[in-house]
């Protein structure tokens, strides 16, 4: 009894320690993670069978300093130039759960890299891969996509928004059902 | 001795009475056996013990991490550890020296020794001394597993905003904010039971001017405790972890909140911390003086101001850690006149022992060895504080290894010299048997030897413009020599450390038995055997003088009547220390570490969710409950007023 | 050297003297108590009693007591001495002109963003981490933070000030020599603290004006068609996100500004000198010399860094 006892504490305290590992590591010097190479549907309706495998695991998405790095982008990209700190503006907003082009972090990645109608610029040649990860772990952090713990802090600015750790947590499945219904669109 | 007390004397109790009486006391007062008993211990010499020997453990841990990053920087562009990880490094050194080492260090030698120099059978409050013994465990615990997960704390040890809240991603500022919390909590609880320790349990017959000057640096410590560590706690516990956690803007400017408040708050507790980490030090000095120049010390009432004087400054100096900072010059003025003047009551201090050292016969044994390098060392930092405290100067120096070489002569030489010091010169008390002084006296030379090549060469670095907080530095910039010099100076203190462990480890399995007084030194301390017994003493010993044990014309006079079927101590008045009252004082309680543990899951768990914080806040509430209960369910009665006892010569 | 001991400016100067006075006076100070100390220590002086302790006379007990008491006097003295000294000290160096030429500095992490103030705002020049500036006049530094607390520190000309968020912080001084004179950031910022260097490049007025004059020049368009291709690599690739060029359309202010970059002696903020090889090591990847700095790394393809590289080192 007591060694389950103990067994299970120590399982608890690795869990927390390997999830506060990935957390709080820093990804300085190494290659960064693979761009999408499969092909990514933008909304999720496919004839036929689905084929498409999704997986919504960001590489970054539980990783507090890349989320900090692409809240750094963000601003100095000018994304708040469109999208106005997540609240949208020119740019839809950022913060809610409608995605017009899907909240996977694959097809965030397609988004900002290969731009999107009506004015999302392409990033392909202007950010490079890690980058583009970094800005969509904080685009995810946003509407509370992203574990909690990993989520950038306030910003040394006037607040116009709870920081991203303050957002409720909003499970994938909210999110994921990515693109209005033909018949909504705009 | 009677026309003091106006009471009748007996004579000669016989060595059976005594005996009795000392078999009922250890049959009261000693911990339970067994695990149990160890969870429950609150034996203030048993807890005193556990603080020294977590807090040694952690100099030596800030002391591996110190190697670290001496190795790092032996060389210029170094690639032995990365930016990330120095970073870590340094600032878990900085945390783990000054939260979990140097303050509980010296709290723990006076939870230790203070009831005994007073003559108590044990401290004020001993459960609360437990609840804070196992606070701090928890904050040990927290930050060296956090240290293992990648999360300790790399921002500075004294974590600057907005580089601690807006680009310190993650939870390392979170560990470091609460690990502040925990050590600053344990310092509290130390600061109050040492001050009522003081206050209202000592010895019949000594009025306050007759306290022992270690004892007064501990009472003086106590009190300037109770005003920095709040300020901290404010500062980290509340607008720190707040600014990150649930996004208040205290340090965001944008939002009205001020950069510099921080620094402000942080400072008004971190000047005033050094002198808490300092004054201690001071205070072993006086009583190894004495003992080893066989004098009593010149000037005892000039000391007890000095130190009285020195504590008051210390809360107005902490704009000199700002100098740099734009804030208006007309009061960086009045900062660097304090800081100044704040030399004149430690020079005092150290004139007067010099004076006592003139005046008497020293024979040097390791403590009074010790006390030498803290001459040596001390004054060499104090001086170059003086120097900072100019501003000029100071935006030069501020900020570069010429503060790290102050800072570590001053803390090294004024705190850990007169430190180890203690413990060669208690250590045959608290263990009962004497430490090696061969082994003694090549640590001491190789502890001088390698802090003066370590941090001598510092001075020069920071002149020639070397910053604090780096890495790594560019060939090109002449650092490299004297870093290695310096590193290798550190290797040395390293070996002294090791011997002193040998030492250490080879003395108290068989090292040479001590009697209860090996130095013939004069404090009630050495009254009792050594070890001491759990009740201290088997009966309570009257003073009539500064020096108990060296005031030869009486035997050591005691005073009888306290109870030793219950954990009874007597109460005196405050000044001049005449019996008051008798005190039924509890018994072991699994309730301070319970306790303790709850308060580390509203704490920690408070990085995390706000539930984390309810719950445990609830949990500790039936901590408190229980805790309170017990108390009720021991007292059999009200305190009893005393009635006049007979007054007894020892055998 | 980059060091407090090599002082080149009046302010310094000031500090230096300073300095080698609380040196003389501190250093005789410890050096007579530490002596005094062990004397003490050595040679026995009391009368061992019958209850096992020293005792003096009376006679010297007064003795000792005026002495300590002529002590702590004395140390009330220097300490005064030092006070007054080092009030004249800050006195003199908070002595400034109501004006002079202004740069505006902004402390990034983990670079130097300086700019000239002008009322013209055509010949306003803005560099990165190299400041040139005349000698034999005072300059005054408005110090910024973009981000976190940096720390503007050049031992050879002044002490250091720092750059608060949400504070400008002024600095003043003159140079007195011509010359290069190193500076480092002095406070804790992060990831790349270490290699946050400056240079203060003090010249002559005439050289100095020289110097302006070539500095608000836009650069040339190149002819070259390998630098061609290497410019609209710039163009084209993440470059001109971050960094401007005077005189193309890289207007941007997040990096620290690439024009003329090659008159300055070093780059990554004083981390490399400033030659072929190392531009190549630092655009190919900033993150082997500065990890953690914001610079991202390209997979240019050989020609194409080649290209690249050439244009840059056209940056005269």
């Amino acid at each position: 009894m007591a060694i389950r006892g103990w067994t299970l504490a120590g399982a608890c305290t690795l869990a927390l320690l390997a999830a506060a590992c990935e957390r709080e590591e820093r990804h300085l010097n190494e290659p960064p993670p693979k761009p999408p190479t499969q092909f990514v549907a933008q909304v999720p309706l496919q004839p036929g069978p689905t084929f498409i495998n999704d997986t919504s695991e960001g590489p970054y998405d539980d990783n507090a300093y890349s989320a900090s790095e692409g809240q750094v982008l963000f601003e100095q990209m000018n994304c708040s130039g469109c999208h106005s700190n997540g609240g949208g503006g020119m740019g839809p907003a950022l913060m809610d759960d409608e995605w017009s082009y899907g909240s996977l972090p694959q097809q965030i990645f397609a988004t900002i890299a290969e731009g999107r109608p009506n004015g999302m610029p392409s990033w392909k040649h202007r950010l490079n891969n890690q980058q583009i990860w970094q800005l969509v772990s904080y685009v995810r952090s946003l509407s509370g996509l992203t574990p909690k713990g990993a989520r950038p802090n306030r910003e040394d600015h006037m607040m116009v928004k709870p920081s991203p750790s303050q957002t409720p947590q909003t499970p994938q499945s909210k999110a994921k059902n990515s693109g209005l219904p033909l018949s909504s669109m705009k | 001795m009677s026309a003091d007390a106006g009471l009748p004397v007996e004579l000669l109790l016989s060595e059976e009475a005594i005996a009795r009486e000392a078999a009922a006391l250890d049959q009261t007062w000693r911990d339970k056996p067994g695990v149990w008993g160890w969870l429950t211990a609150v034996d203030h010499k048993t807890i005193g013990k556990r603080y020294i020997i977590t807090a040694f453990l952690m100099f030596l841990a800030g002391g591996i991490e110190a190697a670290l990053m001496r190795t790092q920087l032996a060389r210029p562009e170094n690639t032995l550890l990365s930016a990330d990880k120095y970073n870590q490094l340094f600032t878990t050194h900085g945390t783990t020296m000054m939260f979990l080492f140097a303050v509980p260090i010296m709290t723990a030698m006076g939870l230790y020794l203070v009831p005994l120099m007073v003559g108590a059978r044990s401290i004020a409050f001993p459960r609360i001394n437990a609840f804070g013994y196992w606070t701090y465990v928890v904050g040990v615990v927290f930050l060296y597993v956090s240290l293992f997960a990648n999360t300790g704390p790399d921002a500075g040890w004294f974590a600057y905003p907005p580089l601690s809240t807006v680009y310190s991603p993650g939870h390392r500022m979170d560990v470091w904010a609460q690990v502040v919390t925990f050590t600053e909590i344990a310092a509290l609880v130390a600061a109050v039971n040492i001050i009522v320790t003081v206050f209202k349990l000592r010895s019949p017959g000594m009025s306050l001017n007759r306290i022992p000057l270690f004892v007064w640096a501990q009472l003086v410590v106590a009190f300037m405790i109770i005003f920095a560590m709040p300020a901290v706690a404010t500062g980290s516990t509340l607008m720190l972890a707040e600014d990150r956690a649930i996004n208040t803007h205290w340090f965001n400017y944008a939002e009205g909140g001020d950069v510099l408040l921080w620094q402000h708050i942080f400072w008004f507790f971190g000047h005033p911390e050094v002198y808490i980490i300092f004054l201690p030090g001071l205070g072993f000095i006086t009583p190894i003086i004495e003992t080893f120049a066989r004098r009593k010390v010149f000037g005892y009432t000039a000391l007890v101001m000095a130190n009285v004087t020195t504590a008051f400054f210390a809360f107005g100096l902490w704009v000199h850690h700002m100098f740099a900072t734009p804030i208006p010059e007309l009061g960086q003025s009045l900062f660097t006149a304090a800081s100044m003047l704040i030399a004149i009551p430690t020079g005092v201090q150290i004139f007067c022992w010099i004076a006592t050292l003139w005046m008497g016969r020293p024979t040097f044994r390791v403590p009074l060895l010790f006390v030498m390098g803290f001459f040596f060392t001390f004054i060499n930092g104090g001086i170059t504080g003086v120097m900072l405290a100019s501003v000029g100067f100071d935006k030069q120096a501020h900020d570069t290894f010429f503060v790290v070489a102050h800072l570590h002569y001053v803390l090294l030489g004024g705190g850990i010299m007169p430190l180890f010091g203690a413990f060669y010169f208690w250590f045959p008390k608290i263990v009962g048997r004497k430490l090696s002084e061969t082994l003694g006296k090549w640590h001491f030379w190789l502890f001088l030897i390698g802090v003066n090549v370590t941090f001598f060469p510092m001075h020069i670095l920071g002149l020639e413009g070397m910053p604090r907080r780096v890495y790594t530095y560019m060939a090109n910039t002449g650092w490299g020599p004297l870093n290695l010099v310096a590193t290798i100076g550190g290797y040395v203190i390293a070996i002294s450390v090791v011997v002193f462990l040998v030492n250490v480890i080879k003395s108290w399995v068989a090292g040479e038995l001590a009697g209860p007084n090996p130095w013939n030194s004069s404090g009630l301390e050495w009254a009792t055997s050594s070890p001491p017994p759990p009740y201290n003493f088997t009966y309570i010993p009257v003073t009539t003088s500064r020096h108990p044990l060296w005031d030869t014309s009486v035997e050591l006079p005691v005073m009888t009547g306290l109870r030793s079927d219950r954990r009874e101590v007597l109460t005196t008045t405050t000044f001049d220390a005449r019996p008051d009252h008798r005190h039924e004082h509890p018994e072991g309680s699994i309730w301070p570490m319970y306790l303790a543990g709850t308060m580390g899951v509203v704490f920690i768990g408070s990085i995390f969710s706000p539930y984390y914080v309810l719950g445990g806040l609830g949990l500790a509430l039936i901590g408190l409950f229980m805790w309170a209960w017990n108390s009720i369910g021991e007292h059999k009665g009200p305190d009893r007023v005393l009635a006049p006892d007979a007054l007894a010569e020892r055998a | 050297m980059h060091s407090l001991f090599d002082p080149q400016s009046p302010q310094a100067r000031a500090v230096a003297h300073l300095w080698w006075w609380m040196l003389g006076v501190g250093g005789t100070v410890w050096l007579g108590v530490v002596l005094f100390a062990i004397y003490a220590a050595m040679h026995p002086r009391g009368n061992r009693a019958s209850d096992g302790l020293e005792h003096v006379s009376p006679e010297t007990h007064h003795r000792v007591e005026r002495v300590v008491a002529g002590a702590g006097f004395a140390t009330v003295l220097i300490l005064l001495a030092f006070l007054i000294f080092d009030f004249s000290v800050g006195h003199a160096l908070a002595v400034h002109p109501q004006r002079g030429l202004t740069i505006d500095v902004v402390g990034h992490q983990w670079w130097w963003e300086a700019q000239y103030e002008d009322p013209d705002p055509s010949k306003m020049i803005s560099t990165a981490n190299e400041i040139h500036v005349p000698t034999g006049q005072m300059i005054q530094f408005k110090l910024r933070a973009a981000d976190v607390i940096h720390s503007f520190w050049a031992p050879n000309l002044n002490g250091k000030r720092d750059l608060i968020p949400g504070y400008t912080s002024t600095l003043w001084f003159k140079a007195d020599t011509a010359g290069v004179y190193r500076g480092q950031c002095a406070e804790f910022c992060g990831l790349q603290h270490a290699k946050m260097a400056f240079y203060i490049i003090a010249e002559p007025p005439v050289k100095f004006a020289a110097w302006m004059a070539a500095a608000s020049r836009p650069q040339d368009q190149p002819t070259d068609s390998t630098l061609l291709y290497g410019q609209r690599i710039f163009m084209s690739s993440g470059c001109a996100v971050c960094h401007s060029i005077a005189g193309t359309e890289a207007r941007s202010t997040v990096g620290p500004g690439l024009t003329h970059l090659k008159s300055r002696n070093t780059i990554a903020a004083g981390t490399l000198a400033n030659t072929r090889e190392n531009l190549v090591k630092w655009v190919s990847n900033p993150q082997n010399v500065k990890p953690g700095a914001r610079m991202p790394a390209y997979q240019f393809t050989e020609p194409q860094l080649t290209a690249l590289i050439s244009y840059l080192e056209t940056l005269k």
